[in-house]
């Protein structure tokens, strides 16, 4: 079976891989590109630990096809510090204690700064329903919802 | 001489009582006392208990002190999560 | 030296603060390396044929296929294990079938090729011959007589005639006459209760990478609650030396009991074996729920006497669970549990360990104690209500207190259920106002704890910085703890320690991550290593000053005479000895290994306020609350993290999560589109009240924090729905079909 050869953009760099018709995106990122930060939890789009945005959109990468990344830009996890600069959703992850195994940080992060692009004040309801994809079984929920909504009031004050 | 509560369905196998005496100083004298006095118990030691002595629980530290006024009660093995 | 074992609280520096964890940047960076994350050259896929029947013999198994299929490399069955020890004997036999196949998933053969692609075509190829078996997956079914029984001659000396063979063991626990306290009640309750089975629900599925040598050395990366257990077991059941196998615990993607067993890694080991080569070895989502271990399901009869004030005059509980194909149901730990926060004068609970065609048990934070608070907490609620009295009330009139006999036996200690119950009762969360279809919930709980083998090595660098290594794989922040307990207990700066998980090669044997133990037993082999250090440090000052060690004191980081008499010498730094320990004696370290037993009994208290919906049923959280000793919180955000998430984890067992089995046996809902945990719209804040009532068992006070939370808030949300829905709730889950039944029931 021949693969298919793939041309796209991940977190800026511009990247070529190959891959079987029937990999997804996330096999892809974790088995070909080595960035494994993208986690699996179910393989179904039911948990959202592989959360990664397309093109500026939020998707689970264990839904697309990995050739179905041509022409794209993809950014992961590993896109979202700059440099040893984290962003202000990380670094207020770690200070509120928002994450205990971290299975799920790296889907929830990129899915929160998904929600702050669109919606920088958003209430405490808009974050829980915008969140409710990403399944964390470790926290219950509240640190990261309140790490979320700080982060977004101090953006805003930043800006 | 320690008195040893054991738990109810235990008392069975150590013919009916509650409570029971063994001539003991450290937990492995004691285990050791009840499998000789109560054969009866063997199989429920070999499956492994825990032991609280005056409201600590001990697993497995055999040298670990019981004074003749020690509260001493047999627990199922515990396990956790 | 001289060194104060008893610190007070005014005294702590690190201890009480919450400082960044040291794995934190890691793991919000996607760096961090969980079990799945790991790569070798020429690693093997290696993947699972399971069964699809929920009992059948295995007449014949056919792998000619397979194996010649271009790419694959090994193909294993349970004919390759041979015969195993007897204490292994009921593992192997999980991890993969013998005779016959036992529940829907359960492992028959597996194979390792050069491709995923490969093996998952392999798998189709290896022919299983099957006879397939009655069945019975229902607790109360599987007792009784002509039930299919799983293993003909289990059943223990304890269980008396007249049951199926599925009944494994009976257990009897209590003290006073329990008829003769019914008697004398003003009004019994007597109902039966059930609780699905739900799994732990971690989101890493279970994941392994193998390597095994001609010459018999193994190493094993694996996402577990402990590595060491992997190694020991895993040891036995391929005939290795434990020294030959080496085990590396990767970070762990949540377990919450459910990785304290093994399941992938006996066989990738085989394959590892069979084919040269490192094997990988992940589990789908739906192999973790068909396969991996669910709590068990149960069925409980209770038995409460109450006087019309509130005392409880008797109270008696028969649990009866089953806990999958194997026997180890936690029915004794439920049986223990179910009245321990009360003080009690006829008490009885009687046990039953039941088999059935479902994967078998694992540990779920507070193993069985969840259910039988359930059973035992409604019935309280029941009959508090019924009479017209405060809940909160009724349970500090008999709450368990220092000196109470407790139902399983012993006399307590200083405990601190009264003190949770206070703090609720004065909390305005108990008196804040409810609307129409709410109502408020409150229950308790309790855990035992435990402590266990234990390991640390703590060891000074030459510029005075400090590292520690640990055991026990780091599931929700005790890295963090462990850092700020050896920061504490030398007097320097948090950042100025590191600790880590070492692999099973570094440290001597360390108890499984379970039971609530390493913040208490691995935080007590680090003050007790960072003790050694500092004394060997004092000795090192001694020699440097020329006086006697014993006029040596440690403080705030630093060496110092220990009084006027003992000389005039600046203090030494810790850093200052650091850099002439090659001059003083030689490298300088502190290491601590011990059984820690002590561990000290919790409890807690939760509060909960929902509204039910009267046209569908559905409950929705609007308000939670917790209270629970922590003897001492060590790093106070994931003590409140520990009990946001057990009782997040309670609220989903209560509302939501249940294994479904069809007619045919077959689990029907093996995914989290179907098993629903909470997501975080279910979901309000979740308010954390920490009591700290010091544990006398260890040198800070502290008690484990992490299973207590999740027994109370099944009680409590169901105390909680049935106030709302003005009936009853017996059965958990409460899914909303079963509470619109109840309510249009109720109404007649």
């Amino acid at each position: 079976m021949s693969r298919i050869h793939v041309t796209t953009t991940v977190n800026g760099d511009a990247t070529e891989f190959l891959c079987d018709a029937e990999a997804t995106l996330l096999d892809v990122l974790r088995d070909e590109l080595g960035l494994t930060g993208t986690k699996e939890g179910c393989g179904t789009g039911d948990c959202g630990a592989c959360s990664v945005t397309v093109d500026g959109r939020l998707v689970c990468s264990c839904l697309m096809l990995g050739a179905e990344a041509e022409g794209r830009e993809i950014t992961t996890i590993e896109g979202m510090a700059a440099g040893d600069t984290l962003h202000p959703l990380q670094q207020k992850f770690i200070e509120m204690a928002a994450l205990q195994c971290g299975i799920c940080t790296p889907g929830i992060l990129v899915a929160a700064k998904s929600l702050l692009e669109r919606n920088p004040d958003p209430s405490e309801e808009e974050v829980r329903y915008w969140l409710a994809g990403n399944l964390c079984r470790c926290t219950g929920y509240d640190k990261i919802i309140r790490a979320v909504m700080e982060t977004a009031a101090d953006m805003r004050r930043a800006s | 001489m320690v008195k040893v509560l054991l738990w109810g369905s235990l008392a069975d196998l150590a013919g009916g009582a509650r409570e029971v005496a063994v001539e003991a100083a450290t937990l492995r004298e004691l285990l050791d006392g009840l499998a000789r006095d109560h054969p009866g118990l063997r199989p429920e030691l070999d499956r492994g208990v825990s032991v609280s002595i005056d409201g600590r629980i001990y697993n497995d530290s055999w040298f670990t002190p019981i004074g003749p006024e020690s509260e001493v009660v047999l627990l199922k093995r515990l396990q956790g999560g | 030296m001289a060194l104060d074992d008893t610190k007070k609280t005014k005294d702590f520096k690190v201890v009480g603060t919450r400082p960044n964890r040291p794995d934190g940047i890691d793991k919000v960076t996607g760096r961090a390396r969980f079990g799945a994350d790991m790569v070798a050259p020429g690693m093997l896929t290696g993947r699972i044929l399971r069964s699809p029947h929920a009992h059948a013999r295995i007449l014949r198994i056919d792998t000619s296929k397979a194996e010649a299929l271009p790419g694959v490399k090994a193909v294993v069955t349970r004919a390759d294990f041979g015969d195993v020890p007897d204490h292994v004997a009921n593992v192997i036999d999980n991890c993969m079938a013998g005779d016959k196949a036992l529940y829907d998933g359960h492992a028959v053969a597996a194979v390792a090729a050069n491709s995923a692609a490969v093996a998952r075509k392999a798998l189709k190829l290896i022919e299983v011959e099957y006879e397939v078996l009655p069945h019975v997956t229902d607790v109360d079914a599987a007792m009784k007589p002509g039930a299919p029984v799983l293993h003909e001659g289990w059943q223990q000396e304890t269980v008396p005639a007249g049951y199926s063979g599925n009944v494994i063991s009976r257990v009897e626990f209590g003290h006073g006459d329990v008829e003769a306290g019914l008697a004398k009640a003003d009004r019994v309750v007597a109902r039966t209760y059930r609780t699905g089975a739900t799994h732990q629900g971690y989101i890493e599925p279970h994941a392994c990478l193998a390597t095994m040598s001609a010459d018999g050395q193994g190493d094993l990366w694996v996402c577990t609650q402990g590595h060491y257990m992997v190694r020991n077991v895993c040891a036995a059941i391929l005939g290795m030396e434990q020294g030959q196998l080496r085990v590396t615990a990767s970070e762990i993607g949540g377990g919450f009991g459910g990785k304290t067993v093994v399941f992938l890694e006996p066989v990738a080991l085989m394959l590892a074996k069979k084919s040269g080569r490192p094997v990988k070895m992940v589990m789908s989502r739906s192999e973790v729920l068909r396969a991996t271990g669910p709590t068990a399901s149960t069925s409980i009869d209770v038995r409460i006497g109450m006087k019309k004030d509130g005392r409880i005059t008797a109270a008696f509980a028969e649990l009866r669970y089953q806990g999958g194909a194997y026997p180890g149901s936690p029915v004794d730990m439920g049986s223990m549990s179910a009245f321990a926060p009360y003080d009690l004068e006829n008490v009885k609970t009687v046990g039953w360990d039941v088999v059935s065609n479902r994967p078998k048990a694992a540990a779920y934070r507070a193993p069985g104690a969840p259910m039988a608070a359930f059973a035992v907490e409604s019935a309280i609620d029941e009959l508090a209500r019924g009479f017209g009295l405060d809940p909160l009330a009724v349970r500090l009139m008999n709450g368990a207190k220092e000196g109470t006999r407790a139902s399983y036996g012993p006399t307590y200690p200083a405990i601190g259920l009264i003190a949770t119950l206070e703090a609720a009762h004065t909390h305005p969360h108990w008196t804040a106002p409810l609307g129409e279809n709410q109502g408020r919930g409150v229950a308790c709980g309790f855990w035992f704890n435990f402590g266990g083998d234990t390991c640390v090595s703590l060891n000074v660098t030459p510029d005075g910085t400090v590292t520690v290594s640990e055991g026990n794989p780091d599931i929700g922040g005790s890295r963090a703890s462990m850092t700020m307990m050896a920061a504490e207990e030398l007097g320097i700066p948090y950042d100025q320690v590191r600790t880590i998980i070492a692999d099973t090669g570094s440290l001597g044997q360390n108890e499984v991550t379970d039971g609530s133990r390493v913040t208490f037993a691995v935080g007590l082999a680090t003050i007790e290593a960072a003790r050694a250090a500092k004394r060997e440090m004092c000795k090192r000052a001694a020699m440097i000053w020329g006086i006697d060690e014993e006029a040596v004191e440690w403080e705030d980081g630093a060496a110092r005479p220990a009084g006027p008499n003992a000389g005039k010498f600046p203090p030494m730094t810790i850093k200052e000895i650091a850099a002439v320990a090659s001059n003083t004696g030689g490298p300088i370290a502190g290491h601590h290994e011990v059984t820690a037993e002590g561990a000290g009994v919790s409890f807690g208290t939760h509060m909960v306020d929902v509204e039910v919906d009267p046209d569908t049923g559905a409950t929705r959280i609007l308000r939670y609350t917790v209270f629970q000793d922590a003897g001492r919180a060590v790093h106070p955000s994931y003590v409140e993290g520990q009990f946001q998430g057990g009782a997040v984890q309670g609220i989903g067992w209560a509302l939501n999560e249940e294994y479904i089995y069809g007619e045919d046996g077959i689990l029907q809902n093996a995914g989290f589109l179907d098993y629903r945990i909470p997501v975080a719209s279910d979901l309000p804040m979740i308010d954390t009240v920490i009591l700290e009532i010091p544990n006398p068992g260890h040198p800070y006070g502290v008690r484990g924090v992490g299973e207590t939370p999740i027994v109370p808030p099944l009680a409590a949300v169901a105390n909680a729905v049935s106030a709302a829905a003005g009936v009853r709730m017996t059965r958990l889950p409460m899914s909303p079909p079963r509470v619109l039944a109840a309510m249009q029931a109720a109404k007649g």
